[in-house]
């Protein structure tokens, strides 16, 4: 079995390791985790792990004696062991650095001890105590520790920020949580057959990646477009129905306000905005129309499609008489996103009454309004009513009648000709068979 | 339509032994039933998904041909065909009737005018249905005809003209009061809908499906029908002819196979794309 040293290809024995131990100063710095291989254990299985340590049993014994009480100055020390990357601990988990990768990575100026405090020498035990990153991030691990990743079981740290020996910082393209990366990271747990969705959340990653945000991370790699973090946080993640969390519905508009601004000044000048101020449950906030993960481009038909009944949900009324109209006919068979949906007429973030002079569907602006789609709009064209009730007579008169007379008229004719056709039709065939006649002119 | 117009032949009559044929429409009769039951289903088949634009077949209907930007397009297009015919109708109705002096456009029994024997013709026709009365004797059109002909005609421009209003909505709110431009969509869609559903169900069974015609009555392809034919379904049109001597300018020669055959392919495709029509306007009222 050989292990290589970590600075060098060839001539790595395991005696040649233990010689050269002293002069690791000289050496780039290259640190190693913890070390728990049972090595009596390994000997006395035939486990893989087992045969491979067995060669190195005698020579670590020798060397151990030798050098024992010797503190593990650098390491260098450690990677002469555990540069081997096969090597295992006795749970089968890889107890393997890569040296190289290590030094490069953030941590790399830190000795293997900073982290791993329980080793003091060499031997050293075969159970060490778990690292704790919080001994350096204090703040980040008050925050995880009342976030929904909280579970130690689940390995909160590397969970995200991958292998312990490789972190990089997140401004560095090769970390997880490198802003076009984080997707990835999260979407390993949040997507089909992840370990969140086998807790029964839903697989948000692909609908992520598909949405407006994913377009903007994955095609075009903007730093800026929205990853997971930038709505849910990053060590203080909470769950939405938590006041104090950024995805509870009411702290929602600030943020998406944190990059769409304006938008969400419109939306709280309008009523929509109003009402979530005045704490009414029902008002609807950013997600309640683009949805949370799901986001669309506005303009693109998929979302034009959708998103008239969501309005619905709570104006039913309005959607009601909506859908009698030619507008809705048009905007329900698809292939013809021009149709007016809601928020053409009635503005999507800053809806406001039409009592309301600078409302879309103010008297005043009526005629810029239609006009938008319809050229050459005037003041008898925006009479028009958007959401007339033909069953109301009150307040459709008109429609009310019209509606009446073409309903009586369909009626009684359809009713007088189908007694008289089906009268005809039987008295014919009655005529046909008694003249004995099979074919015309019964 | 027949591409070839058999000539009334008047005069070659001797060959007395085979069944004579006689002109009922002309070829331009027949042309316009053409253009107007081809765009009438184009009118139906594209103007139904939008009255019922909930229903899965309209919306299986419209993602198959393009969407509504598609439906719209050959909507109109069908519209511009129907209103041309209908004018071209209307200018030939008036230069025959105030040009030519021809006297029948109007009145008497070759006119499509309803008068007083075609109320007195539905109701000895309904009393002989239910076995109280004789069979009517009918002229050249029967009272249904008359009324299948008026319903077309008011349908052309009820629907014809809150169609327009709302193609053209912005110029029609210049005449027109604002509730009307609401009431055009409820007007032009109930209209179209008792179009729809007469034609495909009344028309139908009246013309072509009854025992008389069963299955298809072809005069309207191929403008000729037998002596036999034209005797028993209106025998005051045969003897009023024949009394004026008239009945042998009427004489044509029987339709050739082709003609036949054609009649039989388009018609029975028509009546087969209304009844499909029929069906699902039916069927979205189920939903």
């Amino acid at each position: 079995m050989e292990v290589r040293f970590a600075g060098e290809k060839e001539d790595g024995r395991m005696a040649a390791v233990v010689h050269r131990r002293p002069p690791s100063t000289a050496e780039p710095p290259q640190r190693a985790h913890r070390i728990s291989p049972t090595h009596r254990q390994a000997a006395s299985t035939k486990t893989r792990a087992g045969r491979r340590t067995r060669i190195l049993l005698t020579t670590l014994a020798a060397a151990s004696l030798l050098f024992a009480g010797m503190r593990c100055a650098s390491a260098q020390d450690c990677i002469s062991c555990h540069s081997d990357a096969s090597m295992t601990d006795s749970a089968g988990h890889s107890i393997a650095v890569d040296g190289k990768k290590f030094s490069a990575s953030i941590h790399g100026s830190l000795q293997c001890s900073s982290c791993h405090t329980d080793i003091k020498g060499y031997p050293h035990p075969e159970k060490i105590a778990p690292v704790q990153c919080q001994t350096c991030h204090a703040d980040q691990q008050s925050a995880l520790s009342g976030s929904v990743h909280a579970k130690a079981s689940q390995h909160p740290c590397t969970s995200c920020h991958g292998n312990a020996h490789e972190i990089f910082p997140k401004s560095d393209p090769r970390s997880a949580v490198y802003p076009l990366n984080v997707p990835k990271t999260c979407g390993a747990c949040h997507s089909k057959d992840g370990v969140a969705t086998k807790d029964g959340l839903p697989s948000v990653y692909p609908l992520y990646m598909d949405s407006i945000h994913g377009f903007a991370l994955s095609k075009e790699g903007l730093l800026v477009a929205a990853n997971c973090q930038s709505c849910h946080g990053s060590h203080g993640i909470l769950r939405h129905t938590d006041p104090a969390s950024p995805t509870f519905k009411a702290n929602i508009p600030r943020t998406c306000g944190s990059c769409h601004a304006k938008i969400n000044v419109e939306y709280e000048q309008g009523i929509h905005g109003h009402a979530l101020a005045m704490h009414n449950p029902k008002a609807p906030v950013c997600t309640d129309c683009h949805t949370a993960h799901a986001i669309l481009q506005p303009t693109q038909a998929a979302f034009r499609m959708q998103s008239t009944p969501i309005c619905g949900n709570c104006h039913q009324d309005k959607f009601s008489t909506y859908r009698d109209t030619f507008h809705s006919q048009l905007g329900s068979l698809g292939g013809y996103v021009e149709t007016a949906r809601c928020w053409d007429c009635h503005g999507a973030h800053d809806v406001r009454p039409a009592s309301d002079p600078a409302s879309l569907i103010a008297p005043a602006n009526l005629v810029t309004t239609c006009g938008r789609c319809h050229a050459g709009a005037n003041l008898k064209f925006v009479q028009y009513q958007p959401h007339a009730n033909a069953r109301d007579r009150k307040m459709n008169p008109g429609l009310y009648y019209v509606r009446l007379f073409m309903n009586l008229l369909l009626i009684s004719v359809l009713t007088f000709f189908l007694i008289h056709t089906i009268l005809w039709l039987i008295r014919s065939r009655y005529e046909q068979v008694k003249s004995g006649k099979g074919g015309k002119n019964a | 339509m027949p591409e070839v117009e058999t000539a009334p032949a008047a005069g070659e009559q001797k060959a007395a032994a085979p069944t004579r044929y006689f002109l009922r429409f002309t070829r331009e009769q027949r042309y316009l039933h053409g253009v107007l039951f081809t765009t009438f289903l184009g009118l139906a088949a594209t103007g139904l998904p939008l009255r019922f634009s909930g229903s899965f077949w309209a919306r299986t209907f419209a993602a198959a041909v393009g969407g509504f930007g598609a439906i719209l397009f050959f909507h109109k297009l069908c519209a511009l065909v129907l209103t041309l015919a209908f004018l071209i109708h209307v200018k030939d109705l008036f230069t025959r009737a105030f040009m030519n002096g021809e006297k029948g456009i109007f009145w008497g029994p070759t006119s499509m005018v309803a008068n007083w024997k075609d109320a007195k013709d539905l109701a000895a026709h309904m009393r002989w249905m239910v076995g109280l009365g004789p069979k009517p004797q009918f002229e050249r059109y029967a009272y249904w005809e008359k009324f299948d002909y008026w319903a077309v005609f008011w349908g052309m421009v009820v629907i014809g003209f809150s169609g327009y209003a709302m193609w053209f909505a912005p110029f029609f709110a210049h005449f027109l009061p604002g509730w009307a431009l609401n009431a055009v969509l409820v007007i032009h869609s109930e209209e179209g809908l008792l179009a729809i559903l007469f034609i495909f169900s009344i028309h139908f069974v009246n013309t072509h499906l009854r025992p008389d015609s069963f299955p298809i009555d072809m005069v309207v392809f191929t403008g000729m029908e037998s002596e036999e034919e034209f005797k028993h379904k209106r025998p005051l049109e045969y003897e009023r002819l024949a009394a004026e001597g008239k009945l042998e300018a009427r004489l044509g020669s029987e339709p050739p196979d082709w003609q036949r055959n054609f009649a039989r392919v388009v018609g029975f495709t028509a009546v087969f794309i209304g009844l499909l029509l029929l069906v699902f306007t039916l069927t979205a009222y189920f939903d």
